[in-house]
């Protein structure tokens, strides 16, 4: 097995080698070049390794499988900061324009990284590790398929070698959200079929009569993003050994595809899978079974019905057709009843609990994320009214939109979880300290806080000098007047950018006593109780 | 969602939540209902794209300078779309058509505007204006943030492969003719101002810009490329004739 | 009137109306007396299998409910 497997590494490895030979551009030069390095040294690790797997083979394993979680929750926690300090300097970039490093270095090269790196890397890595941790205790069965869940870990880790090192050099689809080019998206195609084959497996040999409904969300993240990446990336590469290809869709169809994918991304990858987490880890932490499971049954359909719909939104008064404007904007403004249906179901969760809020930073952190999520899906919908969508669009208010919704509630979430996670996993007593983990609670809120506040007024500014006419009907403002005005808040938005990155750097610090098996003396949470007088 | 409750009473939901391949089947069908209803039709739909007179299929040099732009991710500060709002129609010009985007892969609409609308920005500056601001954007715009590209005008446009790129276009359904196909690279030559007789590139794509747009008639940049393309952008279509109100243009 | 105009009266009209009732609804549905004890069951399960996977052979997929 080991043998068979060095074997295709290294043939792999030869045909990186050869397709890095003959490539008809630098750029796929490199990567075929960096594919083989990784195939190599991979085959050399296997043959290594051999005897030891040998051993381990004999002695079939039992448990669950928690060491690609593990890794998964270091993936997380490595790319979340990389993402954030990557945004913190494309945040200073539109402040202070000299801190551009052409050409690789580039405003233009490095948003992409951003946004690759926290909603792919970060993200992803969290709805990995945490959906491999919740298939298998709520299914009470080990991962199907052996080996193939750390296929699919390393297997998406290179892919998001392969995006940001390509984002850098200039390969790009310049799709937003779905940037990498041919190759590397056929690589995360393969990476997620094997994704899906591990999680339905698992749900397959479950030893639960029932599928728990966090896995439903988890399931259909998986299947909807399968279907979008694949429909969103079609094309035609201009020959199999360079890096450049033609979508197959143009101009308006194009578009809409597009946004059909982009809105679908926040609705199925940073909204339904991170749900997911949602419903199993703030039982878990609050120690209480979800609110209500029937609202939560409601929740899904609902949201993964409305969701599919929304993304036209992104496209009012473009030259797509008047019809698919109005569709979108309908089914954006419905999609706030089924969010804010679970929202209520993840609040009342700690119904009769309320007083962990007080000693438990981590409870608060996920009660924040669930806040943020309730307001970013009023606000969504909001901006979805053509008539608000007139002002909003193109300015900094979309920034904000999002980042409250990513801040706030999948990043939130996301610490929550890894929080509930890691002393679980390296089976610690609890975490290294509780005041850090709520230090991290304050700084990443006042940091949200600036950075929407700072957007909402920077983008209604914009909007409003673009139009501002005189009392003779000429524009007011020149565009390069509105980009000047800007400067305040963009210092502003970095600002709170640096206070996040500063609450994610306590995080992996706390995390790292952990894991090292540290307890800091302290004194717990919310004081002593002071027995009644 | 109301569907949903609806169906509760003729099936037990319980069968859903037992079941994998009930809930994998029925979860992708209620995903895909809202793509299709949506993105399919406006690939039958005649009415989707307008009929306008003028729009062709990108020139071998516009082309390329296309994929400097794409490659540099310049849509993620420049818009290509302007709506048909007073205030954007008088600071960029007519509102955009979807037939002016017809033969762009990717579309390069946009999402938010750091830097200017670029849909209608040809012929609105001089070359010498682009080729100073893309070097240094704050040497002509004082209050830019845009990130200077002043390696552009000292790299060598890569176009031996030009062919290739109309081939892959013309196999999506571009209308590039086997001629178009055949001259490609001479035709990026001719219009980038390598030839004192560029009419066989103009011939084959109306209103082509032909000249030398970086200011360094020695060498063919991928600054020349990308001017070219910023110089064309929005000037296909002739708007004294366009009848926004003509049968089949309304939408 | 376009049928843009004839979709957003319908939609900001009745169709508000009738989404608010679903919303409502959905709401009292779900908290009604009594409405938690059938799922109490499947609400459980995060609190199980916390540490080793559940013992015995596996489970019958393919007898559904």
């Amino acid at each position: 097995m080991a043998m068979a497997q060095a074997g295709i590494l290294l043939l792999i490895a030869v045909i990186a080698v050869l397709a890095s030979a003959k490539a008809h551009d630098a750029q796929f030069a490199i990567h075929m070049g960096l594919i083989a390095a990784i195939a190599m040294g991979a085959a050399i690790w296997r043959l290594r390794t051999m005897n030891v797997s040998a051993k381990a083979a004999a002695a079939a394993p039992t448990g669950y499988m928690d060491g690609v979680v593990r890794y998964g929750t270091v993936a997380t926690m490595f790319w979340g900061i990389a993402g954030f300090l990557v945004g913190v300097l494309i945040a200073l970039q539109l402040a202070f324009p000299d801190l551009n490093v052409e050409p690789y270095f580039n405003f233009n090269r490095l948003r992409p990284l951003h946004t690759s790196a926290v909603i792919f890397a970060f993200g992803g890595n969290a709805l990995l590790c945490t959906s491999f941790y919740v298939v298998q205790r709520t299914c009470g069965a080990r991962l199907f398929g052996g080996g193939l869940a750390w296929f699919v870990f390393w297997g998406y880790q290179l892919f998001i070698v392969l995006a940001a090192t390509g984002y850098l050099l200039g390969v790009t689809q310049s799709k937003e959200y779905a940037e990498p080019e041919w190759y590397i998206d056929l690589w995360l195609t393969i990476v997620w079929v094997a994704y899906l084959i591990v999680f339905l497996g698992t749900l397959v040999k479950r030893k639960e009569p029932h599928i728990y409904v966090a896995n439903w969300f988890f399931l259909s993240f998986i299947v909807t993003v399968a279907m979008l990446h694949v429909v969103n990336n079609l094309a035609v590469p201009v020959s199999f050994l360079g890096a450049k290809s033609y979508p197959i869709f143009a101009g308006v169809q194009d578009a809409l595809t597009q946004w059909w994918y982009g809105h679908n991304a926040v609705g199925f990858f940073l909204t339904a899978g991170f749900l997911g987490m949602m419903y199993y880890f703030v039982p878990k932490q609050v120690e209480r079974p979800v609110y209500s499971y029937r609202l939560s049954v409601v929740h899904f359909w609902s949201l993964i019905f409305l969701y599919i719909w929304a993304g036209p939104h992104h496209l009012h008064y473009t030259a797509l057709p008047d019809w698919a404007q109005t569709l979108g904007m309908v089914f954006s403004i419905m999609l706030w009843m089924p969010s804010w249906g679970g929202m209520i179901n993840g609040l009342m969760t700690l119904s009769g609990a309320w007083d962990k809020l007080r000693t438990d930073p981590v409870i608060r952190m996920m009660v924040l994320a669930i806040a943020f999520y309730g307001m970013s899906t009023f606000e969504g919908p909001m901006m979805s009214i053509k008539a608000v969508n007139s002002l909003s669009h193109y300015t900094d208010w979309t920034i904000g939109h999002v980042h409250s919704g990513a801040l706030g509630w999948v990043g939130m979430i996301s610490f929550g979880a890894i929080y509930y996670l890691v002393p679980k996993l390296w089976e610690r007593q609890r975490l290294y300290s509780l005041r850090l983990v709520n230090w991290h609670f304050w700084l990443a809120t006042i940091g949200i806080v600036l950075y929407a506040a700072s957007m909402w007024v920077s983008g209604i500014m914009q909007g409003l000098m673009w139009r501002e006419y005189n009392a003779e009907g000429f524009l007011v403002y020149s565009f390069a007047e509105s980009v000047a005005a800007m400067f305040p808040y963009y210092i502003i938005r970095a600002l709170g950018g640096v206070l996040y990155l500063a609450g994610a750097l306590i995080m992996a610090f706390n995390l790292y006593r952990t894991i090292r098996g540290d307890l800091r003396k302290e004194v717990p949470m919310g004081g002593v109780v002071q027995p009644a007088e | 969602m109301a569907q949903q409750t609806g169906k509760r009473s003729l099936f037990s939901h319980a069968t859903v939540e037992r079941n994998v391949s009930v809930l994998f089947v029925l979860s992708f069908l209620v995903v895909t209902v809202g793509g299709i209803v949506e993105i399919a039709p406006l690939f039958y739909l005649e009415n989707t794209i307008e009929e306008v007179d003028g729009v062709r299929p990108y020139s071998p040099l516009e082309l390329a300078g296309r994929n400097i732009y794409v490659r540099e991710g310049c849509y993620v500060c420049h818009s290509q779309m302007v709506r048909p709002m007073r205030d954007e129609v008088e600071r960029y010009g007519h509102y955009s058509l979807a037939a002016e985007s017809m033969y762009d892969r990717p579309f390069q609409w946009g999402s938010k505007r750091t830097g200017p609308d670029l849909a209608r920005v040809g012929n609105r500056y001089s070359d010498i204006w682009h080729v100073e601001h893309l070097i240094e954007p704050r040497s002509v715009v004082p209050e830019s943030i845009m990130p200077s590209y002043a390696f552009l005008a000292t790299t060598d446009l890569k176009f031996d492969d030009i062919a290739g790129h109309l081939r892959a276009n013309k196999l999506l359904g571009v209308p590039y003719t086997d001629e178009m196909v055949a001259e490609a690279r001479a035709d990026l030559i001719a219009q980038a101002g390598g030839s004192d007789d560029p009419s066989g590139v103009q011939e084959r794509y109306p209103k082509a810009q032909a000249r030398d747009f970086d200011g360094d008639p020695t060498r063919i940049t991928e600054m020349d490329a990308l001017v070219a393309y910023l110089q064309m952008l929005g000037t296909l279509v002739d708007f004294t004739t366009y009848e926004p109100l003509a049968e089949g243009n309304l939408r | 009137m376009s049928t843009y105009d004839t979709l957003r009266h319908f939609a900001d009209s009745w169709g508000l109306l009738f989404l608010m009732a679903v919303f409502i609804g959905v709401i009292i549905w779900v908290l009604r007396p009594g409405s938690g004890r059938i799922y109490r069951q499947q609400s459980e399960i995060p609190f199980k299998h916390e540490d080793k996977p559940a013992a015995g052979p596996g489970r019958d997929n393919a007898g559904g409910d």
